[in-house]
């Protein structure tokens, strides 16, 4: 397998404070991967060391197989897309893509050919002549875009790029930077705290906190299957309960008194562990007496309207510990009201247990 | 328009109107008449264009001003050169907690007059002076040497009077640049060489242009710093004018230098912007 970027035990120590502690990892050509964490995890302190404007305190970084440890950002193949993105005020746009085309010395029209035609695959045709002022945010995003993938890096990095565009933009631009990568088939990283960034374009995610990796995954693995309490919690919605294990170490007593059958991700618990529940996990209004389901009663208490996004707010048992459960769009659940008591299961596979 | 804002238009217009009306472009009417009035070979003052045409035949005149010129060029260069490092070492390089305190230390000598500033300077520079002390105490020369009264001790004079004009610009042009401009032009393959010239010197243009408008207008109307510490052949024009006004008593050509100091440094001005591609009202705003 080709590899595009290959990272092995690097550390960044900032006088004590680790930044990035001991990273590994591989990125396969031609692939989007992101780095997904907390602000101040260490992910912008990466993605520097990979760009070149920081020295790593030790480990190494290769890019197609060439050692980059010691080389300036000007000579590396990597282009890195900037969160306030950078574009040069005082030159247009075309001057702004050609900046770095006329530092690898092309000829004139090759340059004015190359701007012509990565415009165009960005769909600003004909926009070479225009303030970059002049232009939205999205259209702004795509020049910056541009300007790096003109250079044909072997990686384009971007550091949050969507952060300072609104909601409704930043919904299109995810679907558009996907459709990008896949024109171009340039190796992407991308990094951000944003999960749905990472879970829609990615198809490797790396969740990174305190400096480590906690997992990497493909989006799915990482939303079905996560390996650390702390991947369970950042990466989509959940419901969290402090329990204690049983004897049998096959189910928990939670702080609320309710048996829950339950799934061990972390063998190594002993007595007290946090259990992970996803919204859509609960089904609503079943019938009881399944072998590997448990059952409880939900006190409605909201319910929060959002299309296809409904959840409700409900309390379990005759506890006040509120949880999030997702409601389908179906009409079924259309006759559910606030302060009804329903009947609601969770498959066993679906509670999962971590330290 | 209502009656109250008109009332508050008047009350902050009026004053500012009357200052530059009565002490400024008044004065400046009697002296462009008086610059236009010649004494014929009768005694009698007639209008004439021959205090002007005074400048242009008589080579010590003109010949001063293009010196002059020259050297206001010199100097607003010079000054450039020596305050661009140091503002960017402010800005971009020292730790923001030193920021303040730094641009104190450069504005702290401008807080006592020119004049004792520019004896400070004879007071190092001269025969007898701190300077030519130490050399000779670690001899180094063998006698004192004049170091005042020449052209070099005259430009560095200029260049240290007139710092604080371009720093400051400088300063908060460079202030509003974003580092990641610098990085992103490292990032996509530029040398420190050609982001200097192609990103740090094209976005600070409008701080360097208001500076050096400046710089170049009080170097070329400066009179105290050449007199103080130009030798016998660094005549600067405003002595040219000086000396119509108060030594030869002809008010009139006095007047039309001081015209012609107007209009021929606004034309540099205008050369050096369009030169240059930049636009005033950008630059100074």
């Amino acid at each position: 397998m080709n590899h595009s970027l290959e990272i092995k035990e690097l550390k960044k120590s900032f006088q004590d404070f680790k930044a990035v502690d001991g990273v590994d990892f591989y990125v396969e050509e031609g692939k989007f991967f992101s780095i997904l964490g907390p602000s101040g995890c260490g992910k912008t302190t990466l993605l520097r060391m990979i760009a070149g404007f920081l020295e790593p305190t030790s480990g190494s970084i290769k890019i197609r197989g060439d050692e980059m440890i010691g080389i300036s950002p000007n000579k590396r193949p990597v282009n890195l897309v900037f969160q306030n993105l950078a574009l040069f005020p005082m030159m247009d746009v075309g001057e702004n893509i050609a900046f770095g085309l006329k530092r690898q010395n092309c000829s004139k029209s090759e340059i004015e050919e190359k701007v012509k035609n990565i415009l165009e695959k960005v769909h600003l045709g004909g926009y070479e002549r225009k303030n970059v002022s002049d232009l939205s945010g999205g259209q702004k995003q795509r020049v910056a875009i541009a300007r790096s993938l003109v250079l044909e890096p072997s990686i384009l990095l971007l550091d949050e790029p969507l952060g300072a565009l609104d909601l409704k933009l930043r919904e299109q631009m995810k679907i558009e930077l996907k459709k990008l990568q896949h024109e171009f088939g340039t190796t992407f990283i991308y990094i951000t705290h944003d999960q749905s960034e990472a879970l829609v374009m990615s198809d490797k995610v790396a969740v990174m906190n305190n400096g480590k990796f906690e997992q990497i995954d493909t989006p799915e693995n990482l939303y079905a299957n996560p390996k650390t309490s702390f991947v369970a919690s950042f990466v989509g919605e959940t419901n969290i309960f402090e329990a204690r294990l049983n004897e049998d170490r096959k189910s928990v007593l939670t702080k609320e008194g309710m048996n829950f059958k339950v799934f061990l991700v972390d063998e190594k618990i002993q007595t007290f562990c946090k259990l992970f529940i996803r919204p859509e996990a609960v089904v609503l209004l079943v019938d009881d007496g399944m072998e590997d389901m448990n059952y409880f009663d939900l006190t409605i208490k909201t319910i929060l309207f959002d299309g296809s996004n409904t959840k409700v707010l409900a309390n379990v048992d005759k506890s006040d510990h509120e949880i999030m459960v997702s409601l389908p769009q179906n009409r079924r659940f259309a006759h559910i009201k606030e302060g009804e008591v329903v009947r609601a299961g969770v498959h066993v596979s679906d509670c999962k247990c971590y330290e | 328009m209502n009656k109250h804002t008109k009332f508050g238009f008047y009350i902050f217009f009026i004053p500012v109107f009357l200052w530059l009306f009565l002490l400024i472009v008044l004065p400046h009417i009697e002296l462009l008449f008086m610059s236009l009035k010649y004494e014929n070979d009768m005694g009698e003052m007639v209008w004439s264009l021959q205090n002007y045409k005074e400048f242009f035949s008589e080579e010590i005149y003109w010949l001063t001003f293009l010196r002059v010129a020259l050297y206001a060029i010199l100097v607003t260069f010079l000054t450039f050169v020596v305050t661009f490092p140091i503002a960017f070492y402010i800005t971009k390089v020292v730790s923001p907690k030193y920021k303040g305190f730094l641009i104190i230390l450069l504005l702290m000598p401008f807080w006592v007059s020119e004049l004792v500033r520019v004896y400070g300077w004879m007071i190092l520079l001269r025969e007898s002076g701190v300077i030519n002390y130490f050399l000779v105490s670690l001899h180094i020369l063998d006698k004192p040497i004049e170091m005042l009264y020449n052209d070099v001790s005259m430009i560095m004079g200029l260049v240290y009077t007139s710092m604080l004009f371009m720093v400051v610009p400088l300063i908060s042009s460079l202030d509003g640049m974003d580092d990641s401009y610098i990085e992103a032009a490292h990032d996509l393959g530029a040398s420190k060489f050609i982001i200097f010239f192609k990103i740090v010197i094209p976005y600070t243009a409008p701080g360097i242009v208001s500076g050096s408008i400046v710089v170049f207008m009080l170097t070329l109307g400066n009179y105290l710093t050449p007199n103080l510490m130009g030798g016998k052949n660094s005549l600067w024009f405003t002595e040219q004018i000086y000396n119509q006004f108060i030594a030869s008593f002809n008010w009139n050509q006095g007047a039309a230098f001081g015209f012609l100091l107007l209009l021929l440094s606004s034309l540099i001005i205008w050369i050096g912007l369009k030169l240059t591609k930049q636009n005033l009202a950008k630059a100074l705003s």
